[in-house]
């Protein structure tokens, strides 16, 4: 989906200075692409944290373990409220494709929505745990779970601005090739984060219940 | 209102620090006296500081790389005067709350705030040269990388005078980093300064990733690029992939020290030994990001004054690549001693014995491409000669304390340091300063003098030697690193030889500036009309020098590895020139954000060591509030009218033409 | 004339090695009083030889082909466009191959045969000495004899001493140049390293792994004795007042302190060292660490 609609536009630069060059002046295919590798590179951080949650899943000094402070229905609406936001955000991008300005900036409201829901949801959860002694100076553990979820939460959060962003940019700009690749680069860091959190539901919550 | 900061906090009791202060601020009355006095503020804000042009960029890194060269090796040789004297029970001149700092920022400012620009600025200036590209693929981002980089410069000589560095040694390993042994605001200071510049490090990475695989000119594909370009390339491969673990490493001691967590403490189930791995996951390709595009370097340097083709073009990138892969498993050999068991160890040990072989290639086919060839011995010529020799020693020195049993009783003494500096200096110096003569006249449009560039090599490399093959020396002995004092008086003439080598060291560096300085007074003398001063083979040379704003009036078309050089062959000296008609060139435009977004990340850096809480929320907030605006901003980029470039372009002929003119002694004497 | 200037250029290099050739010979390395260290004394030097064997060819190479193919050479031939040789290929790639699975060999079986954690083969039963890293000195528990000692530890020659190494602050590296390997002392954790002295003799060991501001001075002396000459150092750190108690004692001990002299403890808690190791796991905030700078508020902007 990506590459096809990138390609379907040409920068308005192509044809001008060196008409013969395809994809060197493709500067919103570049965006994309280097937006990737961005994202490549923010994996190698939550790989990190990744890492680090399973070195100190077990230090728990004294304190809770998953299985006691883990409430898996809970976990499971968050899931399926971003969930549910990726594939918002897909119809948002097919209504893109179709030039649909009015269902892009809907769609995206949508998605606003259920992020914004999302991370409502993991703040209650964190301020209940802190608030039952359970806070991230507690335990290795905690403080493990704490950083690599939050970071997840940090990361939602930046896209709900990104979205805010981008909601005000199609309204005063409309669909163009700045915001059109924008709002791709957008699709891919939300449904980056999508797999990450699913990467944390069973690769923390799960395994720490089970 | 001002957190941890007081008057207190400035050391005016220590002469040392207060005498280099002065002298700093000294020097910026007088920067800014005569930035002033001649009016050039306006220059340097539209030229120079909001700048998206890669090659400005390059000349201003390596410019604040040449500037904390000097910062860093003041620490050197106080390091070498303290260890020359504290013998046999002789406290030395400096205490152990001095000299743990000066170690520390030795090794930090070394590192990050002059391999790192050192390397990232050449790149900056050559790459996009060439692979035949306008500019990077992000140029924004490229000038905001360079001013988060002089942010965390500004930190760390902040920190100089105001407060403290860490006491830590350069990769502040814990429990000593955390809060519990280190209190005070030094940790901090080392915690912001790489933050901030590690992000621009992340950033510049991405943008030649990104600029190598998509801005590549006509014909240019991936087995025809300059090797200089393919070890830029896998060095940002690595920076891509290694640097996000120093920024979640030091996230990570940040909440430790910041809100009490555990990751690395002692208790409450912290692991003190999983920051040692993982800031050697990020240590080791670290080396390899400085050494890579050093080894380019030396490959364009060795087929350009042989005049022959590099042998074994696809060995070399293959090799290239190999070690890049390997670069990742290895990094275990930097604390074999921590008890792993004997298998572990020995798959690392040997991992990294086995990085030797596409190491070692690459030196024959340096050497294979001298033989046969036509060596006119320059002094890039004379650094790559002097690199191949002490970089082969230092390999040997890599390989053998990559033998764990070897290891138990080198690890942590004067051998590591011997080592690493004879692969660093032998190394990266070596190649940045052959890469800084050889590009030196793409940059200025005028060659370096040779005569002090020669004397700047010898004293480089006679001081090398002086200075740490004592130190090898003295490890066999159980001399160990970062002592401030020793009591064995046994020690000391080794560590005076030492500390003589350093003093020559310093002698090349002067000689550096001295090169700089004449070079500039006598840049008619040296003038570079062709574009092409040293007969090249790449396709920087093929525009002018300096090289336009634009790079190229049009941008070249590749048919083989050597495709300037056999176009020179087949064409002559057309090969150096454009012809018209030409077309409107698309740039982009100057960027204010950047500069801004740089400023208020000292200010931020700042007020998180200080914890000045609302200085940090009101930076903080400038710098999300200038990014938007970047972000709403649609007037980025611009034409340049054809006729312009037209008269750029005729400038440079009419100037080829009359070139016996202009140059008089342009061509470097040969000599035998 | 050539061939004068490249025997005129290894001359030099060799006139330059040889003096730290054999400034080394006596060195603690290469005049190891311990099996272990006489292993790597041998392991050293057959890989520096190995690996000579390419490091010299190449910097020879590199100094001839310089002179060789220098521009100004009249006769030297000169084939600009020559960048390929198969048989050139595979000799670079082999030879460093051939050098590396030599040493790969060798590596994979020291690893094993010098594993730190490996029990030295000996007719003698071994014995254990504990080793605390505290800030900034050594303490040497020895749990059969029930005594204590700080920067200074002794054992008879010829028995394998098995040392167990922990910490009670941060990370340091306990180090006897003279009898081999080092080994991390890490707080909580639980290393152990075995090491055997052959000869009798005083030989100097130090922390290697850099800890804060009394690093310099964290050194001790390890008395190699004779079977009588152990007996009789244990009779006098017997004759010691001091005793060691955990926690007090322990806490008062582990406050840092700079070039700290030798003391002897006549009697000590029961599992001190196992105690030490525990202190890190309580998940308690800890009173065995006391910060370093007791008057530095952790949290300064508390305070005010």
């Amino acid at each position: 989906m990506t590459t096809q609609t990138m390609s379907n536009q040409n920068d308005h630069t192509a044809g001008h200075a060196d008409g013969h060059h395809e994809d060197h002046h493709d500067a919103g295919g570049t965006k994309v692409f280097g937006f990737w590798v961005y994202l490549m590179s923010d994996l190698v951080i939550f790989g990190t944290l990744f890492a680090t949650y399973a070195v100190l899943s077990g230090g728990t000094a004294g304190g809770p373990s998953g299985q006691d402070i883990f409430e898996l229905p809970f976990v499971l609406v968050e899931t399926f409220l971003l969930l549910f936001s990726s594939f918002t955000f897909g119809m948002g991008v097919l209504s893109m494709n179709a030039d649909n300005v009015g269902r892009v900036k809907a769609w995206l409201g949508v998605t606003f929505l259920l992020g914004a829901a999302f991370v409502g949801m993991e703040l209650y959860e964190f301020h209940h745990l802190i608030a039952e002694g359970f806070g991230p100076d507690r335990s290795a553990f905690l403080t493990a779970f704490f950083t690599l979820v939050g970071t997840h939460g940090l990361h939602v959060t930046f896209g709900l601005i990104w979205i805010l962003v981008m909601l005000i940019q199609v309204s005063t700009k409309g669909l163009n090739d700045m915001t059109r690749s924008r709002i791709m680069c957008l699709s891919l860091f939300w449904h980056f984060l999508d797999i990450v959190w699913i990467c944390v539901f069973s690769f923390v919550y799960l395994m720490g219940v089970l | 209102m001002f957190g941890k900061l007081s008057l207190e906090s400035i050391p005016y009791h220590e002469p040392i620090i207060m005498g280099t202060v002065a002298a700093i601020v000294l020097g910026a009355v007088l920067l800014i006296g005569g930035i002033t006095y001649f009016k050039k503020w306006q220059y340097l804000w539209s030229e120079w500081i909001t700048s998206v042009d890669h090659k400005k960029l390059g000349i201003m890194y390596f410019l604040v790389a040449l500037v904390m060269l000097v910062r860093g090796f003041a620490d050197a040789i106080m390091m070498r005067s303290q260890q020359a004297l504290a013998a046999g029970g002789a406290e030395g001149f400096l205490p152990p709350h001095h000299y743990d700092q000066i170690f520390t920022a030795h090794g930090v400012i070394m590192i990050f705030f002059v391999a790192m620009p050192m390397v990232i600025g050449l790149m900056n200036l050559v790459v996009p040269l060439q692979i035949g590209a306008r500019d990077v693929a992000f140029p924004f981002l490229n000038n905001l990388s360079f001013w988060l980089f002089a942010a965390g410069v500004v930190l760390v000589n902040l920190s100089l005078f105001i407060g403290e560095f860490a006491k830590t040694g350069w990769l502040a390993y814990a429990p000593l980093s955390g809060i519990n042994y280190s209190p005070d605001v030094g940790v901090d200071y080392w915690i912001w300064a790489l933050q901030i510049s590690g992000i621009g490090t992340t950033l510049t990475g991405i943008n030649f990733f990104v600029t190598i695989l998509k801005m590549r000119t006509r014909g240019m594909t991936m087995f025809r690029m300059p090797i200089f370009t393919w070890t830029s390339l896998c060095a940002n491969v690595l920076i891509i992939a290694s640097f996000p673990i120093l920024t979640a490493t030091i996230a990570m001691l940040t909440l430790d020290r910041y809100f009490g967590m555990h990751f690395f403490t002692n208790d409450f189930g912290g692991n003190m030994m999983m920051y040692v791995n993982l800031i050697w996951a990020w240590g080791h390709p670290e080396v390899y990001i400085l050494i890579l595009p050093a080894f380019g370097v030396f490959s364009e340097v060795v087929a350009t004054f042989s005049r022959k083709r590099l042998f074994g073009y696809t060995t070399m990138v293959w090799a290239t690549v190999c070690i890049t892969v390997l670069s990742f498993i290895v990094w275990l050999h930097h604390f074999f001693t921590m008890g792993a068991g004997a298998n572990v160890n020995a798959f690392f040990g040997i991992a990294t014995m086995i990085i030797a072989i596409p190491t070692g290639v690459k030196i024959f086919n340096w050497l294979f491409t001298m033989y046969r060839g036509s060596i006119q011995f320059t002094s890039p010529v004379l650094w790559t000669l002097g690199f191949i020799v002490t970089f082969t020693l230092g390999g040997m020195t890599g390989v053998m304390l990559a033998v764990p049993g070897a290891n138990f009783v080198l690890h942590n003494t004067l051998f590591v340091i011997a080592h690493f500096h004879n692969v660093i200096i032998g190394g990266v110096v070596f190649g940045m300063m052959a890469g800084l003569t050889y590009w030196f006249p793409k940059a200025f449009g005028f060659t370096l003098d040779e005569k002090w560039g020669k004397r700047s090599f010898w004293c480089w490399i006679i001081g090398f030697y002086m200075a740490f093959m004592p130190l090898y020396v003295l490890s066999f002995f159980g001399a160990s690193r970062r002592m401030q004092s020793y009591a064995n008086a046994d020690w000391q003439p080794m560590m005076i030889v030492a500390w003589v080598g350093a003093v020559i060291i310093m002698a090349g560096i002067a000689c550096t500036v001295i090169q700089l300085y004449i070079s500039v007074r006598d840049r008619k003398k040296h003038v570079d009309v062709t574009g092409d001063p040293w007969d090249a083979r790449t396709f920087e040379w093929a525009t002018s020098s300096p090289a336009p704003f634009y790079n190229f009036a049009h941008l070249p078309t590749v048919n083989s590895i050597d495709g300037f050089w056999e176009d020179k062959q087949k064409n002559g000296a057309e090969a150096l020139l454009s012809h018209g008609p030409y077309e409107d060139i698309h740039m982009p435009k100057n960027t204010v954000a950047g500069p801004v977004m740089g400023i208020l990340s000292i200010a931020l850096g700042f007020a998180l060591v200080w914890h000045i809480w609302w200085l940090a929320a009101v930076s903080g907030a400038g710098i999300f509030i200038a990014f938007l605006m970047r972000v709403f901003n649609d007037d980025i980029d611009y034409y340049v009218p054809a006729a312009e470039v037209e008269r750029i372009e005729r400038e440079h002929r009419e100037r080829w033409v009359r070139r016996d003119e202009l140059e008089h002694t342009n061509r470097v004497e040969v000599r035998a | 004339m050539r061939r004068k200037s490249f025997t005129r250029a290894i001359g030099t290099l060799l006139l330059i090695a040889l003096p730290l050739l054999l400034a080394g010979c006596g060195s603690a390395l290469m005049d190891s009083k311990g099996q272990v260290g006489h292993e790597q004394t041998r392991l050293i030097l057959i890989a520096f030889g190995l690996m000579l064997l390419v490091v010299i060819p190449v910097i020879g190479m590199t100094l001839w082909f310089a002179v060789r193919y220098r521009r100004s050479s009249k006769h030297a031939t000169y084939y600009p466009d020559w960048s390929h040789s198969n048989a050139i290929e595979v000799v670079v790639w082999l030879i460093p191959c051939v050098i590396i699975a030599i040493l790969a060999t060798l590596t994979w079986k020291t690893s094993h045969s010098l594993d730190p954690h490996k029990p030295l083969e000996s007719d003698v039963a071994p014995m254990e000495i504990q080793v605390v890293s505290l800030d900034w000195k050594w303490l040497f528990i020895y749990p059969e004899q029930g005594i204590a000692t700080v920067n200074e530890v002794a054992f008879p020659k010829d028995v394998p001493v098995r040392f167990r190494v922990t910490s009670g602050s941060v990370m340091n590296s306990f180090f006897i140049p003279r009898l081999g390997s080092q080994i991390y002392a890490m707080a909580g954790m639980d290393n152990d390293l075995h090491l055997i002295a052959n000869e009798e003799g005083i030989y100097p060991g130090r922390s290697t792994n850099y800890s804060g501001a009394g690093f310099a001075g964290m050194t001790f002396k390890a008395h190699a004795t004779s079977e009588d000459g152990f007996d009789d150092w244990v009779a006098q750190v017997r004759e010691s007042q001091k005793t060691l108690t955990f926690p007090e004692q322990y806490n008062a001990l582990a406050r840092p302190t700079q070039d700290v002299p030798v003391e002897y403890f006549s009697e000590i808690s029961p599992n001190l060292y196992e105690d030490i190791i525990r202190s890190f796991r309580t998940g308690r905030e800890a009173d065995n660490a006391p910060d370093r700078q007791a008057h530095a508020p952790m949290n300064a902007e508390a305070a005010e």
